[in-house]
Formats: structure tokens, sequence, C-alpha cells
């Protein structure tokens, strides 16, 4: 961007600060969200966290690591970051594969893709309060699936993931696919339909079976493609919240619990906000671990303009 | 390249030419797909049936079997009678709440998003990135972290323009961010930032060099270059925002319920208080109406632009 | 700053001398039937006075409300009031002096002679000032059972908790479930309360609750308590319901035997039209021991820089605790009365068992009074636990809830 060194009409180079001027000015509400709002509201809930603030914020209190200690010994805390830790590597996995799979379906060039494409994408212009509560419905035992197959003569069909604390995160989790695979494989069908057709051609010139051209070829190719398609999977795994409240509020018992519903219910339920703040910060550090290494590969190697 | 993958995209699709029409292989694709789309639209038709039966057909029980008797009962309910504590006016009360929370949420987080990738594909100055990357990790901090300091940020600044304003005016009355509609719309400016953002900047970054550098010459400025060469060609992306935006604010909940108070609630929350509602039996088809009543407006959307929505998803989000 | 006060009293001047109507907003999380019943009392009267009432319901439970209303206090956009459970949870709140001072209110109107039990005053009191208006009794201690469930299972209806689980079988064997309940945490931690108290006896109870004594939770009283919990946890087994109402309502229609459910529970028989001592029965105490907690509703008041809006808001809180408007608003929600000098003729027989019992003073105060909120939402954690996961023995639970109490604040 060599053009903005010749900003200024006048022969006397403006100051460092005034160059480029109107480009910073338009971006102060960015720096602003970035650095008063994610920076800010994330040091001032660190902070917190090492505090004993129980309804409003003490910042006096110090407590050191005692919020730490207690939220990993509670028996809840360690199901949501299982459960948390389950639907996270599910709902990544099958996203991928089943937007990757349907995406390569469509690319086919088969008939009615508008219309198949709009159904599988539509879930995701709805609510998670309104796909839990859809999915509750369907999954209710007394009156649902299990019901109308036992209906159907199957007597013995059980199907019952809400009601059954051991698969109960799964039944969350079909809810969860439904409504975001087709997102996911809305991107990689623009990302596909962005590969050069002389692959295409050469691999066929060369006899590669189409399974392989996809894998081997196509795939690589996509890179940016799928980093986005994760960003976006990913950064919504970590807020799952409204799914669960709405199809089983966390039951049955605490079996369906997830990390952010732990902490919105210590900061106002129990009143704890430095338990609720400690848990968070936790969430914030799973992230990290997870965002750094791929920021340094994604951004460290190469510095460009 | 850019340029390249954005023309490619609107061209159609690039696989293999399938031979013959009833081949193997496209029984399987085909059958495939009928499956998949089932498993896609099977809520929505459990969620109509339902919504079209009465109680005691609901509770004999098979949710797949269309109504015997279709009663649009529970649409009117669910729309102007069901009543959440005294209050007996149904979603009606949220409607309007959530198309006023919408118009200028939707406008303005564009806008700013907007002019922040423009700033950043075209006019990084020194540590734009750094902000940019700031913004990126933001999207992926639970929001439940942030609620409490917003809060209280929301507070403050209110505070701060009360005072201000009272510096000019003795008698301005105070100035509230919190629980006002304008506190509302900043929030979801913020929350909404990162993405939106991410995307225009990769939009604006495909848009040929020479055309900026032109631009330049002739002596166009920041927003003489957005407003003239940058906004009329950047139609698919503003259509992708808009849409993103107009789902997400229009589900909303977390945010609608924090920071507003009853007589501005959007449809979601009078949504989660009449599904909450329970007087004596849990009365799935109302709910199953009110659900469908609160899903029309982001539904009718995605069904009227999915095209366009598709395209604008190839243009912004596919180059990383 | 200096104009601002001057300001301030300034129009406080003009407040006194013309009284203008206020819009009141009031949030609460009433929403079932027989909830929405009583507070449209409130309502009507509130709406009599020159001022309007704006309803702030917000459904689901206190959980689903509490954040929503100190999120609002915090922010600087309080309602004009609130309703809190009393007890621990505004505490802090009012130390920070978002809550407004009614002591003024209390004196003009004597609530110090008229509140019984004394009790509830003293809950909304902080350092000698009066920050609540108490408005009903609301006690955890009773069980529901359905005539109609007991005559199908062809049995008598029992007088006590151990005639119950005699009962039970028989209630299985003809298709019933024998014990409704929701799985909302705080109804699994209630449940557990009220054996407690019937179970282990008050002494027991209050050794636990009260002096948070974690030798107590191991003794051999509370052992029972524990024991009879996991088989009432059996009872439960088949009631996959989520809402306590719903619960009810499976009580209300003779498909479970019974439920263990605080006062409450009766304004949702009388929305349904069913009469005390012949479609169902109530029993304090479980049968056992009939002392009932005082725990109950009480509406704070956020502090407004508006003197009309404080007025209103002292105006409101008198009329919660006048006769007329208590004996509607009780006599809807099934609670009891905060005052002992009204008449309640009215009154069936579930409350009137009630009365009698908070007369010869057989109470004790509620969990909410005596423990933090933090420690009540650690004990609902793992009540909500044992009651869903078979595999927790008695013992473990006894063990953790020692725990619990041990470090409890």
């Amino acid at each position: 961007m060599a053009v903005t060194d010749t900003g200024g009409a006048g022969a006397k180079r403006p100051s460092r600060l005034f160059r480029n001027m109107s480009a910073k000015i338009a971006s102060i509400p960015m720096i602003f969200t970035a650095v008063v709002v994610f920076i800010g509201c994330t040091i001032w809930t660190i902070y917190h966290s090492f505090t004993r603030s129980r309804l409003l914020p003490a910042p006096e209190k110090w407590v050191g690591l005692d919020n730490y200690e207690r939220l990993w010994g509670e028996n809840r805390w360690l199901i949501s970051i299982e459960n948390l830790a389950i639907y996270g590597a599910c709902s990544l996995i099958l996203s991928l594969t089943i937007g990757f799979v349907l995406a390569a379906l469509l690319d086919r060039k088969i008939r009615f893709e508008n219309t198949i494409r709009t159904i599988i994408l539509y879930p995701f212009a709805l609510s998670f309060v309104v796909t839990g509560l859809a999915w509750q419905w369907i999954l209710n035992p007394s009156l649902g699936l299990q019901n109308v197959v036992r209906q159907w003569g199957w007597e013995s069909f059980t199907f019952d993931p809400l009601n059954n604390p051991e698969i109960v995160i799964f039944g969350i989790l079909i809810a969860g696919i439904w409504q975001g695979s087709g997102f996911v494989m809305v991107l990689l069908l623009a990302g596909m339909r962005g590969i050069d057709e002389d692959i295409w051609k050469a691999s066929r010139v060369e006899g590669i079976p189409t399974w392989k051209t996809y894998i081997f070829i196509v795939i690589p190719m996509m890179r940016p493609v799928f980093v986005t398609a994760l960003v976006i999977i990913s950064s919504g795994i970590i807020k799952v919240y409204d799914l669960v409240v709405a199809q089983t509020s966390g039951g049955p018992g605490i079996a369906s619990e997830v990390p952010a519903k732990y902490v919105i219910e210590k900061m106002f339920q129990a009143q704890n906000l430095g338990l609720g703040f400690a848990a968070s910060t936790m969430m914030l550090l799973s992230v990290l671990v997870v965002l750094i290494p791929w920021a340094y590969l994604e951004f460290g190697g190469k510095k460009n303009g | 390249m850019a340029d390249a993958t954005v023309n490619a995209a609107m061209t159609g699709p690039r696989g293999p030419k399938p031979k013959k029409a009833f081949s193997s292989t496209n029984i399987i694709i085909y059958g495939t797909l009928l499956v998949v789309c089932m498993y896609y639209l099977l809520p929505l038709y459990v969620m109509i049936v339902t919504s079209l039966k009465g109680m005691p057909e609901v509770r004999l029980g098979n949710i797949f079997a269309p109504p015997v008797e279709v009663t649009f009962e529970p649409w009117v309910k669910a729309w102007s009678e069901a009543c959440t504590g005294i209050n007996c006016e149904g979603l009606s009360r949220g409607f309007s709440n959530s198309v006023w929370i919408l118009i200028p949420s939707v406008i303005i987080s564009i806008a700013i998003a907007s002019v922040n990738g423009y700033a950043l594909a075209n006019w990084r100055f020194k540590g734009s990135e750094v902000f940019f990357t700031i913004l990126i990790f933001g999207a992926f901090i639970p929001y439940q972290v942030m609620i409490y300091p917003i809060v209280i940020l929301l507070r403050e600044s209110g505070d701060g323009i009360t005072w201000f304003l009272r510096i000019f005016n003795e008698d301005a009355s105070a100035f509230r961010l919190m629980g006002s509609l304008s506190g509302l719309v900043i929030v979801h400016t913020i929350f909404g930032m990162p993405i939106l953002t991410l995307l225009f900047r990769n939009y604006f970054t495909s848009v040929p060099e020479e055309l900026f550098k032109a631009a330049r010459v002739d002596g166009a400025g920041f927003w003489g270059i957005y407003f003239r060469i940058m906004l009329p060609m950047s139609l698919p992306i503003f259509v992708v925002a808009m849409i993103l935006q107009v789902t997400g604010i229009w589900n909303d909940f977390l945010f609608g319920v924090i920071y507003t108070k009853p007589e501005t609630y959007p449809m979601t929350v009078q949504l989660n208080n009449i599904v909450n509602s329970v007087q004596g039996v849990k009365e799935y088809n109302v709910n199953m109406a009110a659900t469908l009543l609160t899903g029309l407006v982001p539904l009718v959307i995605y069904f009227a632009s999915g095209k366009l929505f598709v395209r604008g998803i190839a243009a912004g989000a596919v180059k990383g | 700053m200096k104009l601002t006060t001057k300001l301030l009293s300034a129009s406080a001047i003009v407040a006194a001398s013309s009284v203008s109507a206020v819009e009141l907003e009031v949030t609460h999380w009433w929403t079932s039937g027989g909830e929405a019943a009583a507070v449209s009392e409130f309502a009507k009267a509130f709406d009599a006075t020159e001022h309007t009432w704006v309803d702030g319901a917000i459904a689901g439970s206190g959980g689903t409300a509490r954040p929503i209303i100190i999120s609002r206090i915090l922010g600087g956009d309080p309602m004009g009031a609130t309703q809190l459970n009393h007890g621990r949870q505004a505490e802090e709140l009012i130390e920070a002096g978002l809550l407004l001072d009614l002591t003024d209110v209390a004196e003009a109107e004597g609530w110090k002679d008229i509140v019984n039990p004394s009790s509830l005053l003293d809950s909304c009191t902080v350092d000698g000032r009066i920050y609540c208006a108490p408005v009903n009794i609301h006690s955890w201690q009773w069980i529901w059972l359905s005539h109609q469930a007991y005559a199908d299972a062809g049995t008598d209806v029992p007088t006590n908790w151990d005639e119950f689980v005699a009962s039970a079988p028989a209630l299985e064997a003809a298709g019933k479930i024998p014990l409704a309940m929701g799985q909302q945490p705080w109804q699994s931690s209630g449940a557990f309360g009220v054996m407690a108290v019937a179970i282990a006896g008050v002494d027991a109870w209050s050794q636990v609750t009260v002096d948070k004594n974690p030798d107590a939770v191991m003794g051999p009283e509370y052992t029972k308590v524990f024991e009879a919990a996991a088989n009432a946890r059996a009872f439960a087994a088949n009631s996959n319901v989520q809402d306590w109402n719903q619960a009810t309502n499976l009580v209300i229609t003779g498909q479970a035997g019974a439920q263990i459910m605080g006062d409450w529970a009766q304004g949702e028989f009388q929305v349904a039209g069913q009469v005390a001592g012949e479609d169902y029965t109530c029993l304090p105490g479980l049968g056992v021991n009939e002392v009932i907690s005082t725990g109950g509703d009480a509406f704070y008041f956020p502090v407004q820089d508006d003197p009309e809006v404080e007025a209103a808001q002292k105006e409101l809180a008198a009329l919660l605790l006048s006769p007329e408007v208590q004996v509607a608003f009780n006599l809807a929600k099934g609670s009891l009365p905060i005052r002992g000098d009204i008449d309640l003729m009215a009154a069936n027989d579930c409350m009137k068992k009630g009365l009698e019992i908070l007369a010869a003073g057989n109470i004790l105060p509620d969990g909410n009074q005596t423990l933090s909120p933090d420690t009540s939402a650690q004990l609902e954690d793992l009540m909500v636990e044992f009651w869903n996961d078979p595999s927790i023995t008695a013992a473990d639970a006894q063990q953790r809830y020692a725990d619990i109490i041990a470090s409890a604040d």
C-alpha cells in the first residue's frame, strides 16, 4: 500500500499521527470495541476472578486462587467441561464431514440444487431457542419419535436421549448439527466452486478416481475455506448455552450442563461472581490454547502488507 | 486470483459432469440427498403439524400424523392471547419491539463494520492488524463473560453523557444507555463487529488494486473511494451481512432480556415467556405456533434470498 | 453537582405539593395460573390509586428472573419494584445503597405490630432499617395427595409419610406414579428440605441449616432422611415433567399419587376447581411433624432519583400490606397472610391448617434466610444430581452434603 504515503496534497509531510487520518477516525469504533470492550472487559473479569465477589464486584477482597480450587473440585463443573469436550469434538468433526459430503454431492451438477440447498440451510435462520424446543418435542419419549415407532409395532424401540443421562449430550448434538451444518455446507460449496476446472480436467486425464481427487487435491486447496468454517463453528461451540437451556435445562440431573450455563448461573443465581468469573476465565484460557497456535501458523509465518 | 474466485463462484457447478441420468451413482446421490432433506425438513414439518392440532389430538400422540381436524386456534392464541403474568397479549407485544430493535441495529452495525473492513483492507495503518486480531479473538469470548462488565460500561457511559448534557442544559434529564434502545443497538453493534468486519475486510481485499489506485490518482480520498467505488460494487457482501445480522439480531435472546425492559422486550423474550408460563398442562400446539411465528421473519428472508446469500458467502468468506 | 442537588430538592418540593400519577414497573416471576391470578389483585389495587401498575412478569423461575432484575438495578435502570425472596439475597444490594429504605412507611403503618411472625420483618431489616415489604408466608412443608389416584388404586388416602410409603406399591400396581417431581433444581432441594424437617426433626434440622454443623449431617437422624430420600427417588422415577406445576397437574388429574411441594401448589388446585378434603388432601410436615417454615415473598423498591416515583413506591409498599389486599392476594395465591389481624373466613381447609400451625407458633426460619445463595445453590446442585442419578447412594450424598455444610458461609 505505497499509495497511502502520497496522501497529503501539500508538499510538507504531515506528522505520523495525522497521516491516513480518515482511516484512523473511521476505525475508532473498532479500536474501541477491541481495546475497551474485549480486552478491557476480559482483564476486568480475570482480575475479579481472584476476588471474593458475591453479588457485587468486590475488587478489594483478594482471595488468590480460592475460586479456582473450588471450581475444579465441583462435580458440576467437571461434567460441564466433559460435555463441552464431547459436544465440541463431535460437532466439529460431524459438521465438517457432513458439510463437505453435502457440498460435494451438490457440486455434481444435480437438479433442484437451489431447493435442496435452501432446505439444508434454513435451520441456520432459526434461533437456538426454536431449535431446542422443536427437537425437545421430537425427542420427547412419550409423545415423540419413540412413541411413534412403538405405535408402528416395534414395541421395544427405545430412543430417549433427552431422558437418559448417559447420552443426553448426543441428543443436544443432533439438534446442534441440524442447525449448523447447512451453513458449513454453503461455505464449503462456495470454496469448491472456486477451484479451477483445469484441476478436474487434469485429474480426469490422469485417471484419478473422483473420491481421490476430492481428498488429495480438492481438500488441500480449500484450506482457507476450512479455516473460516473452523473459526465459525468453534466460536459457536464454546458459547453453546441457549440450546441446552431450551432443550434440557441441563438435565436430567446435571447430565447436560455446559460451561457457559455454569458461568451464568453461578454469577446471577448463586450470587457468586468470583466463582463465575473464575469459570469464564477458564473458558477463555481454553479458547486461547486452541487459538494461539492457529494464529501463529496463520499469521506468524508471513508478514505482508 | 481473488477476483477469479468471485467469478468462478458465480458461474455454477464445477464438478465432473454425470454421464447418464439413471446411473447408479446418480441414484446414490439423489437417494442420499432425499434422506438428508427429510432430516432437515422433519422438525419444520412436525412444528407445523403440531401447531394445527387441538390439544386432545396432540396428547393422543403421533407427532408425524397430519392433523385430523385443522385448527388455527393455537396460532391465534400464540399471537394475541397467551398470558405471561397478567399480560395476555401473546407475541404481538414483542413483534413491533423486535422490528424497532432490528432496524437501527442492522443499519448501524453494518455501516460501522463495512467502514472498518474497508479501512483494514485498503488503508492499513500502524497497529490496524493488531486491533483486527483482537477483534477476531473477541468472536470467541463467551457472551456471558461480557454481560457483567458491559452493564457497568453502559451505566458509566450513560452517566457520562448525562454529565456532558448538563454542561449545556442544567435541566437535561438523566440519559440512560442501560435499558434503552440505544444501549441495545450499541451492544448488537459490538457483538456483530468481529464476523462482519472479517467478511467486509476479505471482500474489499479482493477488489482489484488498480481500481483503487486509479481513484487515488484522480484525487479521491478515504470517504470518496468508499462511497463512489467500493459501495456500488459490494452489493453481494452487503446482502450477506444483512442476512446474518437480521437473523442474528432477530433471534437474540440474551441481550434482549438483559439490556431491555418489559415494554421493549423483543419477540424471542416473549416467546420464552409464553413457552415457560405453564398454566396447568404444557400446550405444545400453542408453543409450536409461537415458535413458528417468531421464526417467520428470518425464515422468509432465507427462503427469499437464499441464492444471494450463497453468492455473497462465496465472495466474502471464502478467501481466508 | 451542587446544581443537581439543588434541582432535586426543588423538584421534591414540587412533588410534595402536587400528587401526580406514576407508572411503576413491577417485575416478578409469578406466571402460573394461580400466581397470575394473585398478582392481578395487587395490580387492581394499585391501579385503583392514581398510579399505574406496569407488569413486568418474567417467565421461568426466580433463576431466570434474578439475573435480569439484578443487572438492571446495577446498570442504573431500576424497575419501580421487584419481587425477591427475602433473606440473604438482597443483602449486598442494600449495603451498596441500591434499595429504598422503607423505615418511614413501616413506622407510619405500624408494621412492627402487625407483621406476624415478626421474623418476616427481621429478614427485611438491615442495621435497624427496613428495606422490603413482605407480602405472604410460604411454607414448603406440604405433601399433596390425589384422592382420585388412591381411589383408582383401591387404597385409603394416607395420613402421613409412612402410610404413603406403604401405599406406594399399590399405586404403582394401578399404573400411577407414586410421587410427582419436577426437574427444576429448587424442587429437588426443596423436597429434600421438607423431608429433613419432617423425618430428622426440627432440632437436627436447625443444627444443620442454622448452625451449619457438618457432624449433624452425618448423624443418625439425617441418615434416615437420606434413606427416605433415596426411597422417594425410586417413587418419582417415572415422573419426567420439568415444571413444578406440571407435576402438580399430575396429582390434580390423578396420574400421580402425591407431590411434595410448598403451599403455592394450592393455587393450582384452586384454578382447577378442586376442593380440599374432597378432591385432594394436604398434610403439613408430611403429616409427621406439623411445623411450617416461614419463608415467603417480599417486594423490594430500588432507589430511583425521582421523588415522585419514590412517593409512589412508598404508597405501593403500604398498599401491599393493607388488610384488603392481603386477603385478596393470599386467597388467590394459596399462601398465608403476613398479618395476624385479618379474617380469612374464605380460607379453605389447607390454609386453615396452616393458619393454626402459625397461631400455635410451630414455625422455623426459611432456608433462604439462614444459608447464603451460594451455599443454597451448591446444595441444589447436589440434590438435583442425587434425585436424577440412582447410582448415587444415600451415603455418598450424605457425605457430600456434609462437605458443603462444612464450607458454608
